[in-house]
């Protein structure tokens, strides 16, 4: 559970911070002329807020079964690391140019260039559906080599990370498809350009992620 | 007004409950005062913080009552009253916080002079095992228990031979003398708990979780099973017997050892067959049994049950309570075959006879008796086929008028009230589960449809030797 | 006083929010089925939740009638009864409770207590409901699958969760699995709402040190929520997966009726970790929420502020926080390793100390008020006893050595009922009357809630104060019956028993009295007004009563102080709304100087 509760102190510490700095030495009692205010900076768009906090939550998914990782591992002896296939590695790659690919349709969508934008989306969308294919190659080869997700729960758990891991990139690639269908259709610009900005910073949220995982799986 | 005066109603009934209540603490057998004493510490401190606050509070309703030519004081905070109470608090809840501690310090550390002993449990029995002469606990693995194997001890293991394993629900501890109990589970979860002692723990499959205690008062004690483990949670009962030192010895000594367990010689089919003649007179030649004179179909019996009930009845644990006239006809016949080779023989002989096929003479609805039959099930067998893990014999087979005796027999204590009888009171709990004649006559009616006696079964054969 | 709330706003400065695009309804079906008003979609998780929770309750009828009348009822057999038990906790808990203050009170109070039109996200706020409808409806279904539902105690324990000898292993755990799964994504939608809208959808003037602490509680329960709800997530998947796939996350070598299973290795203790770090927390989703609930309906019906508020704000974001360290005092008695047993027994009695504040703080609100004893009033002083007697036995089970003899007995059943069943509950009701006048425009029957919480609190007490005792004697929890065969729990356990569950049945038939006293009101109630307690809060002071879709008038109201204003001197009344600006404060004959002390 300790990596867990490193997250989530991080988490509390930020929130304790905010809060403190919010209501220590204010006189909650004390009538004014409505002025005050204190909300989140401008930088935080009620989009961006939610997707932090919906980032916060697949965190604490990610920290719990990592937590959960480490409990069994070290729980008994019958830990049997599954192998990296060289795949796993140009799946990263993969990964990663998709995240690059959707940070350019960002750039583009702030440079007011639709074509880029469009062209950007697209490519990182191929890519992103390239790893789905490329991390079913892998499930398949290792299933072939004999690696079944019963027989070892080292095994289990990468299947059930990487599970993890693609079923929030399924999610979203339905974002994105939602992002698609506004760039197509006449949507206002700056709507579409919300949508791919928080289409790009979900993907480099789950490329960290699964640098994390990939991480886990190589070292232990 | 009235929540005002309740609340003062509901302080006094509380302190009174709490003065005059008949449950309380059960008599402490165990080293584990200081828990009591704790206990009632924390009764003190909560209770007068209880109090206290219910009647300022009762107090405030009274005196700050409605009246609307008065107004409230307008009072945000005051930061000196918030500050001691926090203090106050803090204290209080240190004062009970430290001698909890220091309790739980002393029960993490076993003393070194302990003895040990293991205890497993199993949907829903117990075992024990103590560690024999050597004082080692030979090596086990929950891969090698089997019904033959209940603990899943290493046979290679030298360690082990001399380990005595109790198959019977009642473990014996000697006075005075510091324990630590081993804990295994050899299915789910269960939990060892005898009031009495304080200490309990949680029963895992796959790690041996412990605690200890010094038994303080000799006596017999209730061990009961705390962790939820399915349809017989409530049923799984035993008792644990603290006994002077020479005592535990001698009773030690009279249990038999891992070793002999494992070193008996196979039964003799054809000796058991000449001694079956004994009970052709009534049950039959082929076990098929006999109404007329209450006589039931045995063909096929599970030897291991087939022991346990002969020794039953020679002990007088069954067929001795004045309203069992039946059961009394079979205490002599049962001495003949007292011999533990006979018996062993002669109940070898009867589990091999292919089971006849009974006449049906009760009728009752098989569809509610499906439903209900779910809880005989999970210890009989969803097929009545019996399960020997669970102590339960086959039912599906069995002549269905002698079945509703016996049910009726469980329910008016006339069966399974011995004190010696160890499993026949779980029986009599669930018996109960038949409210009334028809939900008897709809279960057996649904008994009879199981065809669990037409299955192969892999018979254990260390099964019920030390009953 | 009322209308002076609109006419404020109306020369206020305008608003720094942009205005939120409503999406209207434009049938029957989008109004009032698929609506995305907060509003409608907090009635529709009330209805479902408190229709579900009455499901519960008759289950728990069942429950008290085996215990109190041991072998009379065939209907109820031990797989039954285990079924009861865990239906009973599993709906009182997620489908009743949090669904209810976070799902139902969330949606109704947020928008309105902080000035807003609605939610951040009225779409999702909608698939929020739908998904809690249909994991109520799966939850239900496993009612009815060969086997029925699972039996294995709410908390769900593997191996026994999924082995043979429990009743519902097949159909009734996956369903179980499955109806959790999506009620916590729908509930990620949700929160996702509350906490967004609570951060960006403040009104002019609503700062954090101004929102009531029913929001404060809502917003804390709601990140506890988000954070907790993963573990629980996490911990279904794999069993799910030990249970169909076979893997043994979970699931250890074992030797079951008989025969080998296939698993190897798995560590039960592991899940139990995971569930008790959601299963903790979340008597705090249940509880914050409550305690905020509960300090407003004190502030508002004793006329004063509610005493040490900052302290309270603190307090609450202290116990949130501690909440997530103090997961395995469940679990001393679990062959965790003991040392573990030190570490928690502190945190958990640190956890007392900002809880002890907030009860003090409560009473202290009463102690020189104005208390007027109306319904919501008696339930939330039913609360504060209730509460302070059930904290009281979470410092037993708390301390480490003393949970050891008290660990799953009825001593705990007695404790966690008292704090978080009967104790939010009060709240609830509490809730209830204080604002079913806002939402439907209507009074409740005073007659009948006099009734209804005087059954319910004396009954409640009556069920729950005694069973402490029968755990102090040893008797174990989730038995079906005593039987004959342990001389240490004797006939006098019964005939207590008896007594409790007669006690039960009163307390229920009494909740039938309210459930009849919310519909009838709805027609027949006296005519509310806008603001009958006279309360601060902005939700008193909408346009309309009951609030129209978009809440406020034209404008949104601008806030000029704290909800606590009661009782200020030399004021004319004796409450100012939060969006009554300091030179429009009515004073009392004669002008008595500025409003502020």
């Amino acid at each position: 559970m300790t990596i867990t509760l490193v997250f989530l102190a991080a988490l509390l510490a930020f929130f304790l911070g905010w809060v403190l700095s919010r209501t220590v030495n204010v006189e909650p009692w004390v009538a004014d002329g409505g002025s005050i205010n204190d909300h989140l900076p401008e930088i935080l768009t009620t989009p961006r807020v939610g997707l932090a906090i919906f980032l916060a939550v697949a965190s604490s998914v990610f920290a719990l079964s990592i937590s959960a990782y480490h409990m069994r591992m070290d729980w008994g002896p019958d830990w049997l690391s599954v192998p990296s296939p060289a795949l796993l590695w140009v799946n990263t790659v993969i990964l990663v140019l998709g995240s690059l690919a959707l940070q350019w349709s960002w750039n583009a969508a702030r440079r007011d260039d639709p074509a880029g934008r469009r062209r950007w989306l697209y490519v990182g969308g191929a890519l992103t559906c390239a790893f789905f294919v490329g991390q079913i190659l892998v499930w398949r080869d290792l299933t072939a080599a004999g690696y079944y997700v019963t027989a070892n729960p080292a095994n289990s758990f990468f299947y059930f990370m990487t599970g993890l891991h693609a079923l929030h990139l399924l999610g979203g690639l339905v974002a994105w498809v939602r992002t698609v269908k506004r760039d197509r259709d006449d949507t206002p610009s700056d709507v579409v350009c919300t949508s791919v900005e928080l289409c790009t910073i979900y993907w480099h949220y789950l490329l960290v992620i699964w640098f994390i995982l990939f991480a886990l799986l190589l070292t232990t | 007004m009235a929540i005002a005066i309740a609340v003062v109603v509901l302080l006094v009934a509380t302190v009174l409950f709490h003065v005059l209540s008949p449950w309380n603490l059960t008599p402490l057998a165990s080293n584990w005062g200081a828990i009591d004493a704790t206990i009632n510490l924390t009764f003190w401190v909560t209770g007068l913080v209880l109090i206290a606050v219910n009647l300022f509070m009762a107090w405030c309703i009274v005196r700050y009552r409605y009246d609307e030519n008065r107004r409230a004081l307008y009072e945000p905070e005051d930061k000196k009253l918030e500050a001691w109470l926090v203090g106050l608090s803090t204290l209080g809840i240190a004062a009970l916080l430290v001698p909890g501690l220091m309790i739980w310090n002393n029960f993490v550390h076993v003393p070194e002079e302990a003895h040990e002993i293991e205890v497993v449990g199993s949907q829903w029995h117990w075992y024990f095992r103590y560690p024999g002469e050597d004082g080692v606990f030979g090596r086990s693995d929950p891969r090698l228990i089997s019904d033959d194997n209940p603990l899943g001890l290493d046979p290679n293991d030298p360690a082990g031979q001399d380990d005595i394993i109790v198959m019977t629900p009642r473990g014996y501890l000697p006075v005075d003398r510091p324990v630590k109990l081993n804990l295994r589970s050899r299915d789910v979860l269960h939990n060892f708990k005898v009031a009495n002692f304080r200490a309990k723990m949680d029963m895992l499959p796959g790690q041996v979780s412990y605690f200890w205690i010094t038994p303080t008062r000799i006596g017999e004690y209730d061990l009961v099973c705390a962790q939820l483990c399915g349809i017989g949670h409530f049923a799984m009962r035993g008792s644990v017997h603290v006994v002077s030192e020479e005592d535990f010895e001698a009773w030690l000594a009279r249990q038999p050892t891992f070793a002999e367990l494992n070193g008996q010689r196979e039964p003799d089919l054809a000796a058991g067959q000449r001694h079956y003649a004994n009970c052709i007179a009534c049950h039959g030649n082929e076990g098929q049994g006999n109404q007329l004179l209450n006589s039931p179909a045995i063909a096929g019996m599970e030897a291991w049950y087939t022991k346990r009930q002969l020794a039953y009845f020679r002990e007088g644990i069954r067929g001795a309570h004045p309203d069992d006239e039946y059961g009394r006809q079979m205490v002599p016949f049962a001495t003949l075959v007292a011999d533990p080779q006979t018996e062993r023989d002669l109940a070898a002989y009867i589990e091999q006879m292919p089971p006849v096929s009974v006449e049906q003479t009760i009728t009752g609805n098989a569809r509610s008796g499906e439903r209900l039959y779910r809880t005989c099930g999970a210890c009989h067998g969803r097929d009545g086929e019996g399960i020997f893990g669970t102590k339960a014999p086959r039912l599906a087979g069995l002549d269905d008028w002698y079945q509703k005796r016996q049910l009726q027999h469980f329910q008016s204590g006339v069966r399974g009230g011995h004190p010696d009888d160890h499993y026949g009171p779980q029986m009599r709990d669930m018996s109960k589960i038949l409210v009334n004649d028809e939900a008897i006559r709809n279960v057996i009616a649904y008994i009879n449809t199981l065809t669990g006696h037409e299955q192969s079964r892999a018979l254990p054969e260390l099964a019920g030797r030390n009953d | 006083m009322a209308e002076l709330g609109h006419d404020a706003t109306s020369h206020a400065p305008p608003r720094e929010m942009p205005e939120m695009e409503l999406p209207h309804g434009h049938s029957f079906w989008t109004t009032y089925v698929f609506s995305q008003d907060a509003k409608t979609i907090a009635i529709q998780y009330s209805v479902t939740a408190i229709s579900v929770g009455l499901l519960a309750m008759v289950l728990s009828i069942l429950i008290r009638l085996q215990l109190g009348f041991p072998n009379t009822f065939s209907l109820i057999d031990p797989s039954a009864y285990l079924q009861y038990v865990t239906m009973h906790g599993m709906i009182m808990v997620v489908y009743l409770l949090t669904a209810l203050f976070l799902g139902g009170f969330g949606n109704y109070f947020i928008p309105l207590m902080i000035g807003a039109r609605d939610m951040a996200f009225p779409y999702l706020n909608m698939l929020s409901f739908w998904f809690y409808f249909v994991s109520v409806l799966v939850l239900i279904a496993s009612f009815f699958v060969p086997g029925g539902p699972t039996g294995a105690g709410w908390t769900l324990y593997p191996p026994q969760l999924i082995s043979e000898g429990t009743p519902g292993i097949h159909g009734g755990v996956i369903l179980m699995m499955v109806s959790l799964g999506i009620f916590i994504v729908g509930f990620t939608m949700g929160g996702l709402n509350y906490i967004v809208t609570i951060l960006q959808y403040r009104t002019r003037g609503m700062t954090l040190m101004r929102l009531p602490l029913t929001i404060w509680g809502i917003f804390l329960a709601t990140m506890l929520a988000l954070l907790a709800f993963p573990a629980l997530l996490v911990a279904a998947l794999m069993v799910l997966l030990d249970h169909l796939a076979g893997t043994s996350f979970f699931m250890p070598a074992m030797f079951s009726m008989g025969e080998q299973l296939p698993h190897e290795g798995g560590s039960p203790l592991l899940f139990q970790h995971l569930f008790w770090f959601f299963g903790h927390p979340e008597v705090y989703i249940v509880a914050l929420p409550a305690f905020g609930v509960v300090s407003d309906i004190l502030a508002t019906h004793a006329r004063r502020n509610i005493f040490g508020y900052r302290m309270m704000v603190w307090a609450l974001v202290a116990i949130g926080g501690l909440s997530f360290v103090v997961w395995a005092h469940h679990m001393y008695v679990s062959g965790m390793n003991p040392y573990f047993g030190f570490l928690f027994a502190t945190t958990t009695l640190i956890i007392a100390v900002p809880t002890a504040i907030k009860v003090y703080n409560w009473v202290l609100t009463l102690w020189h008020g104005n208390i007027r004893l109306t319904v919501p009033m008696l339930f939330a002083i039913g609360f504060i006893f209730t509460f302070i007697n059930g904290g009281m036995s979470g410092l037993f089970l708390g301390n480490v050595a003393l949970d050891v003899p008290l660990a799953d007995t009825y001593f705990v059943v007695g404790h966690f009922h008292m704090v978080m069943a009967v104790a939010p509950v009060m709240t609830i009701y509490a809730a209830i009357y204080h604002w079913y006048p806002k939402i439907t425009g209507r009074m409740l029957h005073e007659g009948m809630g006099k009734i209804h919480f005087w059954v319910t609190f004396i009954g409640a007490y009556s069920i729950f104060y005694p069973m402490h005792y029968l755990g102090l004697m040893g008797v174990p929890r989730r038995y079906f019956a005593w039987g004959e065969t342990a001389p240490f729990i004797g006939d006098d356990v019964v005939m207590l028993n008896a007594v409790i569950s007669i006690a039960a049945i009163a307390v229920a038939a009494a909740q039938l009295l309210f459930i009849y006293n919310l519909i009838r009101s709805r027609k027949h109630g006296e005519e509310a007004g806008p603001n009958p307690w006279q309360a601060t809060t902005l939700e008193w002071q909408t346009e309309h009563t009951p609030p129209t879709h978009g809440n406020f008038g034209k404008e949104l109201p601008v806030v000029y102080r704290w909800a606590y204003d009661y009782s200020v001197p030399g004021t004319k009344y004796d409450y100012i709304p939060q969006n009554v600006p300091p030179e429009e404060v009515e004073m009392a004959e004669p002008a008595a100087g500025a409003a502020k002390t």
